[in-house]
């Protein structure tokens, strides 16, 4: 078994996210996380979804995807040939003595406060999985009250010599 | 031109072609039905349960090699199509579902009468719409025929909300539809198939395994000069049946769990398996680790997605069986040498010799020996034969000689029970002149015993052949096997209806046949006559049928189907050697 990321794109209409995940639970394959949202083609959006399959399986529910009549496109990324994102809010709790610790920690991630209270922060960060689990780490010891991942998306990177 | 969403729907239907709708109508499926009463070129076919419209559609489909139309109102006759849906997925079978569904502006508020039918039909069907803009309507009932009848085909749904169909549109037939992300593939890869010829040449035991796809791509001719062309034995499954003729003297019949011992030994031997338009069903492979462990497969098909499935695949060609075959045999013709398979064509006829399909005669009518009479009595005319599922189908492969296609329809994939009788009314109405025969079980045949009204009320001269043994006899035959003869809920004896009189009672002419003296003239009357008829043959309570692989066991490992031995005796010493 492996981690896969397949890009799929597909028409933009209702119901398609809903076939999409059918087929997975359907066919019996697991989805670690999925992100869909519309292109730069409002008929048309992209779904990233981390699976974790075997070879064989992967290929199986790629055909199998290629048959829903929505699906237009699939790439299965290759981790090195393609940049990763993943966009995560985490709001802290933060006690007067830990908040300049905390603001401090999230300056060196380039995270972003983006709400106070007076006993919270909430952390913005986007990244590659390794860098989001490092911070979510450096700041379990102060309480995770909340936290949210929107799942990987991610792109082919452009070749060499690409306009 | 104005007209309302309904009208648009029936024109739209009447320019696809569409003679014939099979359906109920309901309350939000008014306006459609009311459009429907004035088309004169739609015949409109009212069955007594919803289920059966999609069967009689999907029977109409595998007879005719037409898209099938059926069609009922919303939530329950929506949900009563379910069945039918799923039938016709299984197997493959074009057919176009016209559902009514509450209006758009209450969708979604469990309305009367209201169920989410495309989110029902997901997993069962190729595709399927909700029409939300009555403008988009004629499109997408183009791209459904579209659809359904191309690639692989398969059931598609529309659903109608009321309020599309009283909407007006400007209406103009879509000439030219195109449904982005589908293009199924029918030209197979070029160098696959020269390399596929040059594998098949050089093979000395190879066999052909066919299946539906050899009925759907109407791939037959090319399937026979293949076979021919190599001298090459060719196993048929249940769905390709009739894409082979049963009576060549290549024919290996049905493979698998109730499949002859000579295909199953075949496959057990074969260095070589041309796979086409088949899947590798569990009920043909049985146990997938020691099936055809000494076989290189060529795949052919055309659903990329069957090919390594289950098997892994020496040569993948993803195409259409027809177009492929033809292009493989004329690569073959060109390969220098075809190897010799006289040595492996004595092995499979001293197979077929010590193997051959019996039953043992009595003097109490057995259902093999009905089965038989009636193929005799239909060889060599135009004749479809339809059954049920469990025992009386499989006596109905056995015995009946398919030897054209679209011959003989069956429940393939999801085995459904109660298939037969409106897969018959179906057949009949889309092939008016043909002998349409249905070969049923007493426990089949009551699950949709309503659709003798239909028979009844269209004059359908379809002859209803119901094997009563009194029992759901396929689930008897397992707990007699594998359950130390512990029938539990399978005995239908008391309280199975007088088959005679529910005839009767619908206006059919009924017959109950118990000795084997009168099963050909009761079949000879009833065929001749060209009315509806329903005959009862009262069979042998415990037959089974065999030759049989236990599931789970590989399909080397049969019991029955040894002339001359008794059955009980046979199978303990089978099962002494196979131990």
């Amino acid at each position: 078994m492996s981690k896969h990321i397949l890009s799929v794109l597909v028409e933009n209409k209702p119901g398609v996210l809903t076939r999409v995940a059918g087929l997975f639970s359907r066919r019996g394959f697991n989805i670690d996380s999925l992100a869909v949202g519309e292109t730069d083609d409002p008929t048309i959006s992209r779904m990233t979804i981390v699976a974790d399959a075997a070879e064989h399986s992967l290929e199986q529910i790629t055909k199998q995807l290629y048959k829903l009549v929505n699906v237009l496109k699939i790439s299965d990324l290759d981790p090195k040939e393609s940049v990763q994102r993943e966009l995560v809010l985490m709001k802290v709790n933060a006690a007067p003595t830990t908040r300049a610790e905390i603001v401090e920690t999230a300056n060196i991630f380039r995270a972003n406060i983006v709400d106070v209270s007076k006993n919270t922060l909430t952390l913005e960060i986007t990244g590659d999985k390794d860098k989001i689990t490092a911070l979510e780490d450096l700041l379990k010891p102060y309480g995770i009250k909340e936290f949210v991942r929107t799942g990987l998306i991610a792109l082919s990177r452009g070749r060499l010599g690409e306009g | 031109m104005k007209m309302t969403g309904a009208e648009a729907l029936v024109k739209t239907l009447e320019k696809e072609g569409v003679e014939v709708i099979f359906g109920y109508p309901g309350g939000v499926a008014l306006p459609i039905y009311d459009a429907l009463f004035d088309s004169k070129k739609i015949h409109h076919v009212l069955v007594r349960h919803e289920q059966c419209a999609a069967h009689a559609a999907d029977g109409y489909a595998r007879a005719t090699g037409r898209v099938g139309v059926c069609m009922a109102t919303s939530g329950p006759g929506a949900t009563n199509l379910v069945t039918g849906i799923a039938n016709a997925y299984m197997d493959s079978i074009p057919i176009v579902v016209f559902t009514a569904q509450v209006a758009t502006t209450v969708i979604g508020t469990d309305a009367f009468q209201e169920a989410d039918i495309t989110g029902i039909t997901l997993p069962i069907t190729k595709h399927n719409f909700l029409v939300k803009d009555v403008r988009q309507l004629p499109t997408i009932i183009r791209q459904a025929f579209e659809l359904a009848r191309s690639g692989r085909p398969g059931p598609v749904l529309i659903d109608v909300p009321v309020d599309i169909s009283r909407g007006e549109l400007e209406y103009k037939y879509p000439e030219e539809v195109s449904v982005p992300g589908y293009k199924p593939t029918y030209k197979g890869h070029a160098k696959q198939i020269k390399q596929a010829a040059r594998v098949v040449a050089e093979a000395k035991k190879p066999m052909i395994y066919a299946g539906g796809g050899i009925i759907r791509s109407n791939a037959s001719a090319e399937l026979k000069a293949l076979a021919e062309l190599t001298d090459t034995p060719v196993t048929t499954t249940l769905m390709g049946k009739g894409g082979f003729p049963d009576s060549h003297p290549l024919a290996l019949r049905m493979p698998g769990m109730h499949g002859t011992r000579y295909a199953n030994y075949a496959f057990c031997d074969t260095d070589l398996i041309v796979a086409v338009g088949v899947r590798f069903d569990d009920r043909v492979t049985g146990k997938v680790s020691t099936f055809a462990p000494n076989a290189k497969i060529i795949h052919i098909d055309i659903d990329p997605a069957e090919i390594g499935k289950i098997m892994e695949v020496f040569i993948p060609i993803v195409g259409d069986a027809k177009l492929v075959l033809k292009e493989l045999v004329e690569a073959v013709k060109k390969e220098p040498e075809i190897a010799n398979k006289t040595a492996w064509l004595e092995k499979i006829a001293e197979w077929k010799n010590a193997y051959p399909l019996h039953y043992h005669r009595d003097t109490i009518c057995k259902p093999e020996f009905v089965v038989e009479t009636i193929n005799e009595l239909i060889k060599g005319k135009d004749a479809v034969v339809t059954t049920g599922v469990g025992q009386n189908q499989m006596w109905a492969a056995h015995y009946i000689d398919a030897e054209t296609p679209r011959s003989f329809i069956s429940s393939g994939g999801l085995g459904t029970m109660g298939f037969g009788l409106p897969a018959a009314v179906g057949a009949q109405i889309g092939r008016p002149d043909s002998i349409v025969i249905d070969i049923d079980g007493d426990g089949s045949i009551q699950m949709v015993s309503q659709e003798l009204a239909t028979v009844a009320y269209n004059k359908l001269p379809i002859v209803i052949c119901v094997l009563n043994n009194g029992y759901l006899g396929m689930v008897r035959q397992w707990q007699e096997l594998f359950y130390k003869r512990r029938y539990s809920a399978v005995d239908l004896a008391v309280g199975t209806p007088d088959f005679v009189k529910l005839a009767e009672a619908y206006g059919i002419k009924g017959r109950r046949v118990i000795d084997p003296k009168d099963v050909r003239p009761g079949l000879e009357e009833a065929i001749k006559a060209r009315k509806p008829a329903l005959i009862e043959f009262v069979v042998e309570r415990e037959e089974c049928v065999f030759p049989m692989v236990a599931p789970g066991a590989s399909i080397d490992e049969m019991l029955g189907g040894i002339p001359g031995a008794p059955i009980s005796q046979m199978i303990e010493e089978e099962e002494e050697a196979n131990v």
